[in-house]
């Protein structure tokens, strides 16, 4: 199958070096071959496993408590400013 | 002298409560430094992190040296998933096993290597460098736990903390000749374990021996409110189930495990494991699992569509690498090319894919179902049968490079330890031989959900009569 690489990097948020686009595109496109194979078998009226312990949601109380993760999270930043994370202009002008 | 580096873990516990922890750090911090650069098992491992209370000779694990997979978050200390987009990276807070492990007096040790963010089965993908096989260091280790396994076969740790989404655990402690437990999934909180594929990973030991496995099992297993899918389940104390034989236990042959492509060497070795259990008195059953051959297939589409949903977060914004660039967009674009390996970006690329709209029915959605044909093999399994016994991979360990360049043949490589991730049940490997080259083979066991004592049962009467464990490798 053909695998479009440079629609699916863009929704990846990936950039591609030019000399790596064709192999890894040639391998993606092998592994969905391989996996289309899970087309034959017939899963009519077969739940999905989404997880597989059968879990119900787990709630726990909204509890105040002291934490310095936030300080400590943020000493190792890329780049912080006071309690904020720094990350280059969203729009140009 | 006692050779400290050679003791058990059990037997090192001893040790270290009657004359203190520090010969045996002292002795396992000469052989790491001496043996790490040929075998590369270690990230870091200088930079020793002693037990939370100093009076550790009351505690069980007594201060001896516990290494972990480099997945695991130490708070205050560099922990990469061995990704340049990790390098430098320094985690705000402890693991729960971490915590678990310094509270029970455990010395964290060295941080092992893996294959990058845990993608591989041969810890090639390492953004710092293969880890070697101990036995045959022309060899790959096996992955992702490679350094977790190859540094426990080596006698450079006591024991190491592995993680498994697809074998991660069982087929490099195959590949090296030691035992390694990927406990039910819930068994072990994930909180702190840097995510792959959430719906499958699992946190276990990787050790010398069988009985080792269940000391680290006590400590590691048990609810988490920090995890809301760790479970609720009661949880036994694993060294008392070892204490019973194997007489009357049921075990099954599944014989979709015995096919085409299995190293001959490999299959006997496991057949022959199903004599010993014979006159030791368990029942042997061939069994059918006849959903087997679509495992890799699920695996592929379900544990990677997770995958590149849990990579999403490394964008340069919080932590990790950022490269500096004139916009936002743009600063996440270049951060995920230079920071992710190629198979990194495969799975990232594969995943997006099967999740993006037009083709989520066709794959995503197709692949959980036949997860849960695949469950339901196991289901009807376990009525017949107490433990299921198979290879844990279809050949020893591999050349460095064999398969690098082809991600099929890689990927296959983890066709018989994948089903247990789909369905959630624990799975181990335990050493059951040799091949005439003189490479470990494992052999695996599976069993129901929370019933690891079995498992650890099974494993233990193998273990202990046929001894396969005290070869060591020529260092």
């Amino acid at each position: 199958m053909e695998f479009k690489i440079e629609r699916v990097a863009e929704l990846a948020r990936l950039n591609l070096k030019p000399e790596e686009k064709q192999k890894l595109e040639r391998d993606l496109g092998a592994i969905l071959d391989y996996v289309h194979k899970l087309s034959l078998l017939d899963t009519a009226g077969v739940e999905p496993t989404s997880h597989v312990l059968n879990m119900e949601n787990v709630f726990r109380k909204d509890e105040a408590k002291t934490s310095n993760a936030a300080e400590k999270a943020l000493a190792h930043a890329p780049q912080a400013d006071g309690r904020f994370f720094k990350v280059p202009k969203i729009v140009q002008r | 002298m006692t050779d400290f580096c050679a003791l058990t873990l059990r037997e090192a516990i001893e040790v270290a409560k009657k004359d203190g922890a520090q010969p045996v750090l002292d002795a396992f911090a000469k052989r790491a430094a001496e043996l790490n650069p040929k075998l590369n098992a270690f990230l870091r491992f200088d930079d020793r992190i002693p037990p939370t209370r100093c009076d550790m000779g009351t505690l069980p694990l007594a201060g001896v040296p516990i290494s972990i997979k480099d997945n695991l978050c130490i708070d205050g200390r560099e922990v990469t998933c061995a990704s340049k987009i990790l390098a430098k990276h320094v985690p705000p807070y402890d693991a729960t096993v971490i915590t678990k492990l310094k509270t029970a007096g455990a010395t964290l040790f060295g941080q092992c290597n893996m294959d990058e963010f845990a993608f591989g089965s041969s810890c090639e993908t390492s953004a710092f460098g293969p880890c070697k096989n101990p036995w045959d260091l022309s060899r790959v280790p096996g992955g992702s736990s490679g350094g977790s396994a190859a540094s426990v076969a080596a006698d450079m740790t006591l024991a190491a903390l592995g993680s498994d989404t697809g074998g991660s655990i069982r087929q490099p402690a195959a590949l090296c000749g030691v035992v390694g437990v990927k406990p039910t999934y819930g068994r072990v909180s994930r909180y702190g374990l840097i995510a792959f594929g959430s719906s499958f990973d699992q946190i276990g030991p990787i050790t010398k021996t069988v009985e080792d496995s269940a000391i680290l099992l006590n400590i590691l297993c048990g609810h988490d409110s920090k995890d809301s899918t760790s479970s609720p389940e009661k949880v036994p104390d694993f060294t008392q189930a070892l204490k019973r034989d194997v007489k009357g236990l049921r075990i099954g042959l599944p014989k979709e495990y015995f096919i085409a492509g299995i190293d001959p060497e490999v299959e006997k070795s496991v057949r022959a494991a199903a004599e010993i259990y014979k006159k030791l008195g368990a029942e042997i059953k061939t069994i059918s699992l006849p959903h087997t051959e679509h495992s890799v297939a699920v695996y592929y589409i379900v544990a990677v569509a997770e995958a590149s949903s849990n990579l999403g977060r490394f964008d340069g914004v919080e932590y990790g690498l950022r490269v500096p660039s004139k916009d936002l967009r743009e600063m996440y674009f270049e951060t995920r090319d230079q920071g992710f390996g190629q198979e990194a970006k495969r799975r990232i690329l594969l995943g997006t894919f099967v999740l993006s709209a037009g083709y989520y029915e066709a794959y995503y959605l197709k692949g959980q179902k036949v997860r849960t044909l695949i469950r339901q093999d196991f289901e009807k399994a376990f009525k017949e049968v107490d433990v299921i016994l198979s290879p844990t991979s279809p050949t020893p360990a591999f050349k460095i490079g064999e398969k690098a360049a082809d991600p099929i043949a890689m990927y296959l490589s983890d066709i018989f330890t994948i089903p247990a991730n789909l369905a959630g049940i624990p799975a181990m490997s335990i050493p059951c031989g040799f091949t005439s080259g003189g490479l470990p083979i494992g052999m695996q066991l599976m069993a129901r959900p929370f019933d690891e004592s079995t498992m650890l049962r099974a494993a233990y009467a193998f273990e202990q009569e046929v001894g396969v464990y005290k070869k060591k490798p020529a260092l």
